[in-house]
């Protein structure tokens, strides 16, 4: 069976809103605009529409609902949680993160190296991809405020253990950060179960639409606000609600965690399709990442000899949309950081293709990119093998 | 059924139909992230770049001068710490009556090390240019002062502010989210090198705005991450409240000049119903230099909560001062830094028209205020024992 074009396996990067999500939102745009802030009866409106989405989000993090932010994205979720921590810190002037973090953890960390008088350590990982607690206790120093280690790499895929590092930091008295973003709908969520203080989420990578995150903020965890002005978020976020936003934010969390399980199942068997489908089909293509603890939704191989940009536009011309890693990176003639993390040379990272499933992902549409992948790289590399001849 | 109006435009407005339908596509069908390199990305790339082009061509500015981001908070934010923080230590000028976005910020920037000067301001709310100069002091990095204040709606007079901060070689942030779009802005001829303006209160979705920053101003980012808007903003883009934002720039720029005019009339017709028919009352903030839709006004010996309250149950919505500061019951800082007296201040209520406003609507509030300060005044004389 032929599926429907186009072929979106670009998940990651970011997602459709959901049909139900749009149509919780769609009220708080043009009929219920009241400002949350205001104590008039629409304003009220707004706000309890604001309340109902924290909740909601709270269930899914199985938290206090006063120890939901909601923010504008990931990043600024991110640069909070690290910002937001260093600037609270008494004392204390030393950060832990992994080399395989997003950019906007990365670029946070360095903004408190250079303007903070922070100093950071930068804990490797291995050729898997995964970071190994014992590395993280022995970068601990006394002085250690904060340690932030992403749940799931939006790259690779790999899932980090997140509980045993959290263990290994709370006992030494620093808070435990971890960027969730690439992990809602996918893995267990439970701050407590984590062990975290912290943790970041998107709403636009689970079916809700782009511009709002979240951050969770344990209570009694000290943080300072980075954004400065009204009284909004329990003073730790100030800035007019996106209510819409927000709301379409706490439906969609509700929605995936309500599916969570069937959607790992179906996604994990997917995914092991395609990922062996490719090793059989494709010669030499190196996986990326655990085989096992990675996401169930991410396949990210290298293809050796030829660009990932190059494949990518193969398939985009059989209207096949995938990536050659973070989108955040999109575009960036260097090669990715978390590949070169795991020990990819510079010439291999560079041939890198990440496909991302979602929950709309059907087996139909893997099938068809299995039957594609082969020949768009067999003739890549012919092209290849070809150009170096000539110009030898 | 109750007439519901509704007079708090100024804390926030109904997203305009036509912005609504242009935002829909980008919710689930051109819903690609803008840093990807392929179609989805491609095409959700080209909304937010058309709506970055509508909002320079309002403002008249090149289109890479504007960064989005998440509100008229942010911006302000952005806009005072990024002067700030690129030149490390020094002073900032700001005023009074600033919106927290600004005076918070300004504080946080204090509690860091540097030091600030709070202009005062007149009766009318406005800050004399000469105070501007007199406080310019040869380490002074950032001068921060609002367009117009969301309480009383007096214009300031950026352009002479301007041109003293020009003469001294000091950046200009103006907070114009209460003036863009209903008033002319031309960031060259009032000397404005950053100007922050916000997308819900002019018919556009919350959680978007945006902050322009002129050619060459100093200025670091304070969202660190991706390459996004230039290195300025890291993020993924909120792309449908960036393509809503620039529709509802563009449908500004056609309703603007009428609809200031028009709101004025109403505004006017406001506050002159009321002072036909209420005694001791009085109107904030500039008589004529003022923004078209605000009247702010103290009734004395009234609790302006009272007063809300009062008119939510007959389905009018006013606001009883700055909506990011009501829950306070203390005087609004805008009217006491403007001298108001204690038994005026207490009684502040602010309605702020737009786009749905009718007379009708006017004069059923017109209706509605007379009898009810009458029976508040008579049933708890606040302050006059």
């Amino acid at each position: 069976m032929t599926p429907h074009r186009p072929i979106y396996l670009d998940y990651a990067s970011t997602t459709p809103v959901h049909p139900l999500v749009r149509r919780a939102m769609e009220p708080y745009l043009q009929l219920e605009f009241g400002n949350p802030s205001s104590l008039s009866p629409p304003g009220r409106r707004a706000a309890a529409a604001v309340e109902r989405a924290r909740a909601q989000a709270a269930g899914a993090l199985g938290c206090h609902d006063d120890e939901v932010v909601f923010t504008s994205g990931g990043s600024e979720s991110d640069n909070l949680a690290l910002k937001g921590a260093a600037l609270a810190r008494r004392g204390k002037r030393h950060l832990v993160t992994t080399t395989i973090e997003h950019s906007a953890i990365l670029g946070a960390a360095r903004d408190l190296q250079e303007h903070f008088g922070v100093d950071v350590t930068y804990v490797p990982v291995g050729e898997q991809g995964i970071v190994d607690p014992a590395a993280v206790g022995a970068a601990l120093r006394p002085d250690t405020f904060l340690v932030s280690v992403m749940l799931a790499n939006n790259e690779i895929g790999t899932l980090q253990p997140i509980a045993d590092i959290a263990r290994l930091v709370r006992d030494r008295g620093a808070l435990m950060h971890t960027d969730a973003v690439q992990a809602a709908g996918f893995l267990d969520l439970d701050v407590d179960r984590l062990g975290v203080d912290l943790l970041s989420l998107s709403a636009h990578k689970f079916y809700a639409p782009k511009g709002v995150g979240i951050l969770y903020v344990r209570r009694g965890t000290a943080l300072a606000p980075l954004i400065h002005g009204g009284d909004q978020e329990r003073q730790r976020r100030a800035g007019t609600e996106n209510v819409a936003g927000i709301v379409a934010c706490g439906a969609a969390l509700e929605l995936v965690e309500a599916h969570r399980p069937e959607t790992c199942a179906r996604l994990a068997v997917l995914r092991d399709r395609l990922v062996e489908g490719i090793e059989a089909t494709v010669p030499g293509a190196l996986l990326n990442g655990d085989r096992e603890r990675r996401l169930p939704t991410n396949a990210n191989f290298c293809f050796r000899d030829v660009q990932g940009e190059t494949i990518l536009l193969e398939l985009e011309r059989e209207d096949v949309y995938a990536s050659s890693g973070s989108a955040c990176h999109a575009g960036s003639q260097d090669p990715s950081h978390v590949l070169l993390a795991i020990g990819r040379s510079p010439e291999i990272a560079h041939t890198a293709v990440r496909l991302s499933l979602g929950a709309p992902t059907t087996r139909a549409e893997v099938d068809h990119v299995l039957e594609l992948l082969p020949s768009v790289v067999d003739r890549l590399r012919r092209d290849h093998r070809s150009l170096s001849f000539t110009s030898s | 059924m109750t007439r519901r109006v509704y007079l708090d435009h100024n804390a926030s407005t109904p997203v305009h139909p036509e912005v609504v339908t242009e935002m829909t596509p980008y919710f689930a069908d051109v819903y690609g992230n803008p840093s990807s390199v392929h179609g989805f990305g491609r095409d959700a790339r080209e909304g937010v770049d058309v709506a970055r082009e509508r909002i320079a061509t309002f403002l008249r500015v090149p289109p890479d001068q504007i960064v989005f981001t998440s509100g008229g908070t942010e911006s302000d934010n952005f806009g005072v710490k990024g002067l700030a923080l690129a030149r490390g230590r020094g002073h900032v000028i700001t005023s009074r009556i600033e919106h927290h976005a600004v005076l918070r910020t300004v504080q946080a920037l204090e509690a860091q090390g540097f030091t600030a000067t709070y202009l005062p301001v007149d009766a009318y709310g406005a800050v004399d240019p000469d105070d501007v100069r007199k406080a310019i002091r040869p380490d002074t990095v950032a001068i921060s002062v609002m367009h117009a204040n969301s309480e009383v709606g007096t214009l300031q007079p950026i352009t002479e502010i301007g041109r003293i901060a020009r003469e001294h070689g000091v950046p200009v942030h103006v907070d114009a989210v209460q003036t863009f779009g209903k008033v002319p802005i031309d960031v060259d001829a009032m000397g404005i090198d950053l100007l922050s303006f916000s997308a819900h209160k002019i018919y556009g979705p919350k959680g978007v705005a945006g902050l322009y920053i002129r050619k060459g101003t100093k200025m670091v980012a304070i969202q660190h991450g991706g390459e996004h808007e230039r290195r300025r903003r890291a993020g993924t883009e909120n792309v449908p409240g960036i393509v809503g934002f620039g529709k509802a720039v563009e449908v500004r720029g056609r309703e603007m000049h009428d609809e200031a005019r028009r709101v004025s009339a109403l505004r006017d017709r406001l506050w002159e119903g009321i002072a036909a028919r209420v005694p001791d009352v009085r109107l904030n903030g500039h008589p004529t230099n003022r923004l078209p839709g605000t009247a702010s006004l103290c009734y004395r010996h009234v609790e302006s909560e009272s007063i809300v309250l009062g008119l939510d149950l007959k389905g009018i919505a006013v606001s009883a001062g700055s909506a990011c500061t009501s829950g306070n019951v203390e005087p609004s800082y805008v009217l006491v830094a403007m001298g108001l007296p204690l038994d005026w201040a207490m009684g502040a209520v602010r309605s702020s028209l737009g786009r749905s406003t009718t007379a009708e609507d006017v004069d059923y509030v017109v209706d509605s205020v007379a009898p009810l300060v009458q029976k508040l005044r008579q049933a708890l004389p606040v302050g006059a024992a």
